[in-house]
Order: C-alpha cells, then sequence, then structure tokens
C-alpha cells in the first residue's frame, strides 16, 4: 500500500487551496491527490468564458503546468476514491488500489442537479458544471437554433447569455417568480431580468418543463404552462448539491454538506473537508450550510492544509457573495439581503436609479452592523464593504454615505479608518 | 539577467536596484499627503507604453490607468495602493488564477493575459485597491513597479507621505 502523509480527494479550488496550505506551513510531507476527471486542475467557474471564445481550454488552467511537481504532489488522475476505511486511514480507489494518510481532505464539489423530468437524459441535453459539459455544449451550439435553460439562477443566466451571443434564440425557464431568487432582492431580479428581456432573451418564472420530446435528441419541450416550444439544445443549471456519497454509511456527520468546524475538521479525527461538499460557518448568519463559491472553496482548503500541517487556524470569514455580470450590467453582493425594513431587527439604506440601472442597497442590523449589500451597476470598491461586515462595524454613524458611488475609506469617521487601516499607515508625524 | 557593468558605481546602482525586488510595502503618511495626485500622474506614466510623461497622457492611443488612488474629502487627502498582503483574500478570490503572491518578493501579481474579468477580486480586496479597466473588461493593480528602476509614486511624492519600507 501507499502511504501518504497527506492524501486529497478532488482536484479544483479546494484541492489547490489545502496543497499551498500545506506547502506553506510543511515542505516535505508527502502528498497524493486523487481526482476522477483526468485533466490538469482547471477552473470550471470559466466555463462561460471558454464558450463565449474569450478562453481556449488551455486559458482554463488555474496553476501553471508544472505546478503539481513543484509542490511536490503525487496524482492519481483518472481514479474515483470509491471509500474510505477510518479506522485503517486509508482511502480506496476505483482501480482495487489503497493509500494510507496520516490526514485526509475531502473536496469532493459539488454536483449539478437534475430534475427527475422523464427522458431528460438526452444527447443534447448537458449540465454546466465541467470541462466534459463544455465540449459537449460546444459541439451542440454549432448547429443549435433553439436552446431552452433550466433555472434563472446564477449559472443559468450565464449560459442564457453566452448562447444568445452565439446567435442561438433562448429561453430560460425559472420555477421561482423570479430569476436570481435567493441570492439578491425582488428590485435587483427585476433589473436582471430586463437586461436579459432587452438583449432579446426569452425569461419565464413560475414555469419549467413539463415534459421533453424526441427520441436521442430533445426536438421540443412542454412547458409547465401548456406551451410546446422548440429546442435543440437543453442546459440544466438548477443548482449543485454537496458530492457526499464517500460519506453515506460512515460516522462522518452530514447535514446536506459534510459538516466542518472553524478548523475545516470533519466529525472524524485526521479528516478534513471543504468546498462545495461542505456545510460550513457562515459569519452573517451564523449557521452551517453550504457556500458553494469559488473563493470560499479555495480559503477553506488553505485553512485545512494549514491545520492538517500542524499550525492552527480558522476559518470564519466566509459567507455567501458574488460577482456577476449579465451584457453591461454589473453586480456584486454579499450577506443576506432583506426585501424591506425588519420590525426592529434590522433596516434597509437603498437607492434606486433606473433609468441609468444602478442600485446600491444596504442591509443594517439593529446593532448597527452591516448584514448584506447589493450593489448594481457602480461596483467599484465593493471590498471595502465585506470588510466593515466582516469587521462588524458599526455603520449607522455614517450609512447616507454608503450610496455615494465611490465610497471609500475617506467617507468612514477618523477613528474607524485610522483602526482599520492601522497598519498601513504612518500616523503622528505633524 | 542582463551583463552589468562591474564599475563601482554601476555595481552600487545595480546592488540599490537589487534592493527593489525584496520583501517590502509601500507605507502611508495621510497627515503630509496634500492630494496633489502626483502619485496617479506618475503611476499613470509607469504603466505607459513610453514612459514619458507627455506622450503618456498626450499621444499614447490609450491612456494607462493608474493603480494608486487619491481618497478624498477636505481637507484629507491619503494615496492607497495595493497593500501586497500576506495572504490575500484576492488571489484566493480569483477563478481564473490570474492573481498570484509571488513567495520571492511578497508582491501580489496579475497576469493581464489570464484575468477574465470577472470581479471577484474586486469583492474581495479589503483596501478597494483593485481598479477596474472599464475598456478592456479587466482589472489593474499595484505591481509596485515591476521592471521599472524606482516606484514612480514613493520616488515623485513631493512631500515624501509614501514611502517604502524593506520587511
Ligand atoms: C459555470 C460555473 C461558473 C461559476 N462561477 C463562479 C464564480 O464566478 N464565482 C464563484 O465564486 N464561484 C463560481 N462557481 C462555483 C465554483 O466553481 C465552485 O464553488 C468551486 O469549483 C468549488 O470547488 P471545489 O474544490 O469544492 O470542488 P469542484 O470544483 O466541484 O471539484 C471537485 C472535484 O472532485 C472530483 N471528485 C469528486 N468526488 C471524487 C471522488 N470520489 N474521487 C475522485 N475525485 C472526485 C470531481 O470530479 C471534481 O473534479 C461557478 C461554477 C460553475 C459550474
Ligand atoms: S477579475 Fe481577473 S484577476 Fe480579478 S478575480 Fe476575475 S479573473 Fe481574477
Amino acid at each position: 500500500m501507499n502511504e501518504f502523509d497527506y492524501v486529497i480527494i478532488g482536484n479544483s479550488a479546494g484541492a489547490i487551496g489545502c496543497i499551498e496550505g500545506i506547502r506553506s506551513v510543511d515542505n516535505t510531507g508527502t502528498i497524493a491527490l486523487v481526482s476522477e476527471e483526468a485533466h490538469h486542475v482547471y477552473s470550471r467557474a470559466l466555463i462561460p468564458y471558454f464558450l463565449s471564445g474569450a478562453t481556449g481550454t488551455s486559458g482554463m488552467a488555474f496553476r501553471p503546468p508544472d505546478f503539481y511537481e513543484r509542490a511536490g504532489v503525487r496524482l492519481f488522475l483518472n481514479k474515483k476514491a470509491v471509500k474510505i476505511n477510518f479506522g485503517d486511514k486509508e482511502v480506496v480507489l476505483d482501480d482495487g488500489n489503497k493509500l494510507g494518510y496520516g490526514k485526509l481532505l475531502l473536496a469532493t464539489g459539488g454536483k449539478p442537479v437534475f430534475p427527475p423530468i422523464p427522458g431528460l437524459r438526452k444527447k443534447n441535453v448537458f449540465s454546466f458544471h465541467s470541462i466534459k459539459d463544455a465540449l459537449g455544449i460546444k459541439q451542440h451550439m454549432a448547429g443549435a437554433r433553439n436552446a431552452v435553460v433550466l433555472g434563472g439562477g446564477v449559472i443559468g443566466l450565464m449560459a442564457a447569455e453566452v448562447l444568445l451571443k452565439k446567435n442561438i434564440k433562448v429561453c430560460v425557464l425559472e420555477l421561482a417568480d423570479r430569476v436570481l431568487a435567493p441570492v439578491v432582492d425582488v428590485t435587483a431580479s427585476r433589473m436582471v431580468e430586463e437586461t436579459f428581456r432587452e438583449a432579446g432573451v426569452e425569461v419565464l418564472t413560475n414555469n419549467t418543463v413539463a415534459a421533453v420530446h424526441g427520441k436521442e435528441y430533445v426536438e421540443k419541450v412542454t412547458l409547465q404552462d401548456g406551451r410546446t416550444i422548440p429546442c435543440d439544445l437543453l442546459i440544466v443549471g438548477i443548482g449543485v448539491t454537496p458530492r457526499v456519497e464517500l460519506a453515506e454509511e460512515t460516522e462522518l456527520e452530514v447535514d446536506r454538506g459534510i459538516v466542518v468546524n472553524e478548523q475545516m475538521q470533519t466529525s472524524v479525527s485526521d479528516v478534513y473537508a471543504c468546498g462545495d461538499c461542505i456545510s460550513v460557518y457562515n459569519f452573517v448568519t451564523g449557521l452551517k450550510q453550504p457556500l458553494p463559491l469559488w473563493p470560499n472553496a479555495y480559503l477553506g482548503g488553505r485553512i485545512a492544509g494549514v491545520n492538517m500541517a500542524g499550525k492552527t487556524r480558522e476559518y470564519t470569514t466566509g459567507t455567501s457573495m458574488n460577482a456577476m455580470h449579465f451584457f453591461d450590467l454589473n453586480l456584486i453582493n454579499a450577506g443576506v439581503n432583506a426585501t424591506a425594513d425588519g420590525d426592529a431587527d434590522w433596516h434597509v439604506v437603498s437607492k434606486l436609479d433606473p433609468e441609468k440601472k444602478i442600485y446600491r442597497k444596504f442591509t443594517i442590523d439593529r446593532d448597527g452592523v452591516l448584514r448584506g449589500f447589493i450593489l448594481i451597476g457602480q461596483v467599484a470598491r465593493a471590498g471595502i464593504l465585506l470588510n466593515l461586515m466582516r469587521k462588524k462595524i458599526d455603520v449607522r454613524g455614517f450609512q447616507q454615505e454608503l450610496l455615494r458611488d465611490n465610497f471609500g475609506y475617506a467617507d468612514l469617521p477618523d477613528l474607524i479608518r485610522w483602526h482599520l487601516l492601522k497598519e498601513h499607515m504612518i500616523l503622528g508625524v505633524v | 539577467m542582463q551583463s552589468i557593468c562591474t564599475c563601482f558605481t554601476c555595481l552600487f546602482i545595480f546592488l540599490q536596484m537589487g534592493e527593489k525586488e525584496e520583501m517590502g510595502r509601500i507605507l502611508i503618511k495621510p497627515e503630509v499627503c496634500i492630494g496633489c495626485r502626483l502619485c496617479e500622474i506618475w503611476c499613470t506614466v509607469a504603466h505607459s507604453k513610453t514612459k514619458n510623461i507627455i506622450k503618456a497622457f498626450l499621444y499614447e492611443e490609450v491612456r494607462a490607468l493608474p493603480r494608486v488612488q487619491v481618497e478624498e474629502k477636505l481637507p484629507l487627502t491619503f494615496p492607497m495602493q495595493c497593500r501586497h498582503c500576506e495572504e490575500p483574500d484576492c488571489v484566493a478570490a480569483c477563478i481564473s488564477g490570474a492573481l498570484s503572491k509571488d513567495p520571492g518578493t511578497g508582491r501580489v501579481d496579475h497576469d493581464a493575459e489570464k484575468c477574465v474579468g470577472c470581479f471577484s477580486c474586486v469583492l474581495a480586496c479589503p483596501y478597494g485597491c483593485i481598479n477596474i479597466n472599464e475598456n478592456e473588461r479587466k482589472v489593474v493593480k499595484c505591481d509596485l513597479c515591476r521592471e521599472l528602476d524606482t516606484m514612480y509614486c514613493v520616488s515623485h511624492c513631493p512631500n515624501e507621505a509614501l514611502v517604502f519600507v524593506n520587511e
């Protein structure tokens, strides 16, 4: 049996974060990485850019070709981990090989949700999740004329934009009454819907696919509202769920995702997890929940790696956060977004200019702490707002300033500003 | 590396240039900043094609973008540029691998070729120091004047409100 100090399952944001975290502490420990996909590490978040032609497959590489070699990582690509024996501390691969571990990281990511619509598995139906999906879509995109996108979330909308720009007629179906429903508020959803409609995408809310028609290929779909529309390319983008199959029937605690503590440890000793497969502490809600986003995967992995290598670090800065762009509309949000004032618990400060497509909205809790924000049109320097959230700054004293388009540190009261910037400033020279 | 003359003057200059490659940061003295924005102007020059102030502002086809910006709420003014954080949030957030931390120099580097303009880093940077290049739909940031012989904002501030500190 092969023995390693560290074994990592997965080869994406979380895995790379972990390798870099381990190597920031331990330069000599042996690392093995198991990945079901055969590719060098790539960013699945670049699929829309690949399909639009902005980047080629080589441009999707998330780290240089010699990354693993320089980091001293032994690769087991194109191999699936099928079982973990926690007692013997070994991972069993689909080819029968076993890898012993000192510390183990599960970075198995998420799997795209496929709705239980009969006959949906056809040759021109794709998820929007892997290089394999992307290559399949690219191949079918060339001859397609009528695409249907199932799901009006971030992923579905990105797919819709790419397809429209390839001169394909696109219809987006969203089961909720608005697009991006859990991510942003109603006002923002309406602005996004309008942007898509102006661009020529049909956006149907309160609607979904009731039946698909065709043998090997989808030819038409019948919608929930009874209409039947032509379809020669169907993209399923209704979300991802944590991939927890390795945890099933084991003592690993799972609550939607694999549950980890702030040090990214699972309920089994020497086993860590990160990324789309976990439920992790959200500093805004105070709850453990899946936060399936690139920065959370990378940072969670990095912190797991540091802990695996023997130092103690905590990951307590994760929350829901998105930087999105649809056509010429830029949108950034973070945290939770209340639709209106909520009794005494929180209040909302906002400004809206529908003509110029500008929206700034802040949800502030009873202690004056920013719980979430949405920026549309003006997204510059958004990170300062996220920093105010993370540092739990009481913003009530300057809440109207938040609405300024170039809000910055100069707009903060002296005490708060110099406190937040103290490591970077030399004060008291005059 | 380029071969250099080995007379003492040249060696001295070379060693000083070498110093720029050491780990260090630019610190800011807000109280002596007068808001003249010469740091922004010279940052534009530093990132222009010609490195010539007249050409950079008047004749180059696309004017380079400054990576330092002066924050202003009069009478307060002070410059801010990338802090080259020890564990940068922007690098953690970058979906393309365009941002990286150079282990040797500590500099946070941005590879414009790889950048897809998703603005995840704009959301991640706690200092608001990743600037948007609207024309190209990419970002620009401070590169500590890599490949130049001085840091232009530091050397052109008339009041020494920007200082480079070796660490
Ligand atoms: C189209 C698209 C666009 C996105 N855009 C953004 C964005 O702009 N910003 C953002 O923050 N996030 C974005 N995301 C989300 C982001 O890509 C994910 O959060 C991130 O990829 C999660 O990384 P991960 O390491 O948890 O796992 P994943 O990227 O899901 O990778 C897990 C890997 O593990 C492998 N694996 C799983 N089980 C096994 C096993 N048993 N044995 C071996 N290997 C296994 C899988 O094959 C896979 O390669 C986007 C996602 C998609 C699909
Ligand atoms: S805008 Fe460019 S540098 Fe910034 S996160 Fe996106 S790809 Fe990376």
